[in-house]
């Protein structure tokens, strides 16, 4: 087992109440990994009770990395989330903490 | 080969005052580009017209200028703006009176609008448009009586076309960010409007720098330990090539990194499907894009793929939608975090018994799992601060949950009295309605205005 923060990087934004996250492979070699083990459903069980809606993935193998869009996972987004991190500013750091196996 | 140099001074209004002084006295460059227009910051543009007039557009702009517009002048660097927000008119006139003040001769201000289409929408509901929200489907019907204002994202031909009449500073009010790189670039290329791998590659030239220093080591998660001299991070710059191929870098001997670890966080950041980047201009297709490291802070970017864009123009609507508050509390060892629910608690029980009508109440404990959530690795801090904010339809609802929050203070002990600004006052909400309607219905104009 190994924690997604051992071998990766990770940058997250906000569109409304969706948030998307880029997974991005420290060593390109890992990718693989990556794209093997860190499903969209890996990614909705983990964020399950923050990520109220659907999570969807893309692959861009070419810069090693994937892309996450969570929707409904911003208390409502925008100027109406009541929440700390309204704009998703730190989810990518929230999904390093997963655990996979290698 | 042709390359144009084109550098980023603010990723976002109240971005570093010295970026834009620094990219123009840093090295060459060819052109400035500034953004300043958020999502949300058209919706507060709009409540300080409200108050003003005159106002409604990045002030911070103008004073910024003050320092910079002769040297601009003087290397003929060329500054393209979206500080116009809801008012570029204004901004526009505002620039020009500074010149005059300043001393400064020669000036050219294009004025790019056309985005605000607050006076098109009944004629295009009477058409058929329904201006349904992008995001929640839900209908417009429900912000119809409240709407305060309505711009849609144009592309880049107004601003080569101002630069192709002679502006040495475009002023625009909402367009795409991306716009503000490719429009220098379709000027000073001559690509044609449906090359559109050159469209896409210009695209993801302004997405990289549109965030200023996100593509230099700023916001790194990647290892923002080992980002040197944050302090003077140096904001980017794209050397675009005729091809298109591009490269990332900065200005010698400023802070922070250029990698390929960093241009690739900023190249995901706030993407959706990476084939289908959408923009007035191009659909861009990211899946193609190669980085290499050409040298020390400079990465090359390649593969850029596009095909044409669609019908639609995105809209960004704002509306007031009730009002916010937030009061801070800090708690302290022993038992922070158990005090600070149990105060939060006291706080809910008396709210309830008031028989208010909050839309949303929500607690956060600052300092313990007030951003990872159930995800937040255990630990038990020695001080916290409970955070409650509340959201309502009407101010005085939120105005009576503030006089809930003194009292606190002789609930659990440990409590260390109100944070400055803690105490709950009430802010309007502006909220953010995305739409759609045909490009058709924009129709975005140019003006150049001369100081002689």
């Amino acid at each position: 087992m190994k924690r997604l923060v051992d071998i990766a990087h990770a940058k997250s934004g906000d569109k409304g109440d969706s948030v998307n996250i880029g997974l991005i492979a420290r060593d390109r070699s890992d990718y693989v990994l990556l794209e093997r083990e860190v499903t969209a459903e890996r990614v909705a069980r983990h964020f399950a009770g923050i990520c109220l809606g659907e999570v969807r993935r893309y692959e861009l193998p070419k810069l090693g990395a994937l892309n996450f869009v969570l929707t409904s996972a911003l208390g409502g987004g925008g100027t109406t989330s009541l929440r700390v991190d309204a704009q998703g500013k730190a989810m990518g750091e929230a999904l390093l903490l997963m655990e996979i196996d290698d | 080969m042709r390359t144009v140099r084109i550098a980023n001074g603010q990723g976002f209004w109240g971005d570093s005052l010295a970026a834009p002084g620094a990219q123009v006295r840093g090295g060459d460059i060819d052109y400035l580009t500034l953004d300043y227009l958020a999502e949300i910051t058209m919706s507060v543009l709009r409540k300080q017209q409200e108050r003003d007039p005159d106002a409604g557009y990045a002030t911070d702009f103008i004073v910024m200028m003050s320092e910079i517009l002769q040297e601009c002048m003087d290397k003929d660097i060329k500054v393209v703006a979206n500080a116009g927000g809801i008012n570029p008119l204004g901004c526009g006139q505002a620039l020009l009176d500074l010149a005059a003040e300043i001393g400064v001769t020669g000036l050219r201000v294009g004025i790019v609008t056309g985005d605000d289409v607050m006076g098109d929408l009944d004629r295009l509901r009477g058409e058929g448009v329904e201006l349904t929200n992008l995001d929640t489907g839900e209908s417009f019907e429900t912000i119809a009586d409240r709407l305060a204002s309505a711009n849609a994202y144009i592309g880049a031909e107004p601003i080569a076309r101002a630069l192709a009449e002679g502006a040495n500073v475009v002023i625009t009010g909402r367009c795409t960010d991306p716009a503000l790189v490719l429009g220098p670039l379709m000027y000073e290329m001559g690509w044609a409007w449906d090359d559109w791998d050159r469209l896409a590659a210009g695209t993801i030239a302004g997405h990289v720098i549109e965030c200023g220093a996100q593509a230099t080591g700023g916001s790194f998660q990647g290892a923002w330990q080992d980002v040197p001299d944050l302090a003077h991070v140096g904001y980017p710059i794209v050397e675009v090539g005729d091809d298109g191929t591009f490269v990332v870098t900065k200005h010698p001997g400023t802070g922070g990194l250029v990698t390929s670890a960093t241009v690739s966080e900023q190249l995901l950041y706030e993407l959706g499907d990476p084939t289908t980047y959408l923009s007035p201009d191009v659909t861009a297709d990211f899946t193609g894009v190669e980085l290499r490291q050409v040298g020390d802070d400079r990465v090359e970017v390649s593969g850029a793929r596009g095909r044409p864009p669609t019908d639609s123009l995105k809209v960004s609507m704002a509306y007031p939608d009730g009002f916010r508050a937030s009061a801070l509390i800090t708690y302290a060892w022993p038992d922070a975090v158990k005090k600070a629910k149990a105060a939060d608690g006291i706080l809910r029980t008396r709210l309830e018994e008031l028989d208010l009508d909050f839309r949303d109440i929500h607690t956060a404990l600052v300092g313990y799992d007030s951003v990872h959530g159930t995800l937040t690795p255990a630990a038990q801090p020695s001080e916290v601060v409970l955070r409650v904010s509340v959201l309502a339809d009407e101010k005085h609802v939120v105005r009576r949950f503030a006089k809930e929050i003194a009292p606190l203070v002789m609930g659990p002990p440990g409590c260390t009295g109100l944070l400055a600004s803690g105490r709950g006052q009430p802010s309007q909400v502006m909220a953010y309605w995305p739409t759609l309607i045909p490009k058709t219905a924009v129709d975005p104009q140019v003006v150049v205005k001369e100081n002689k």
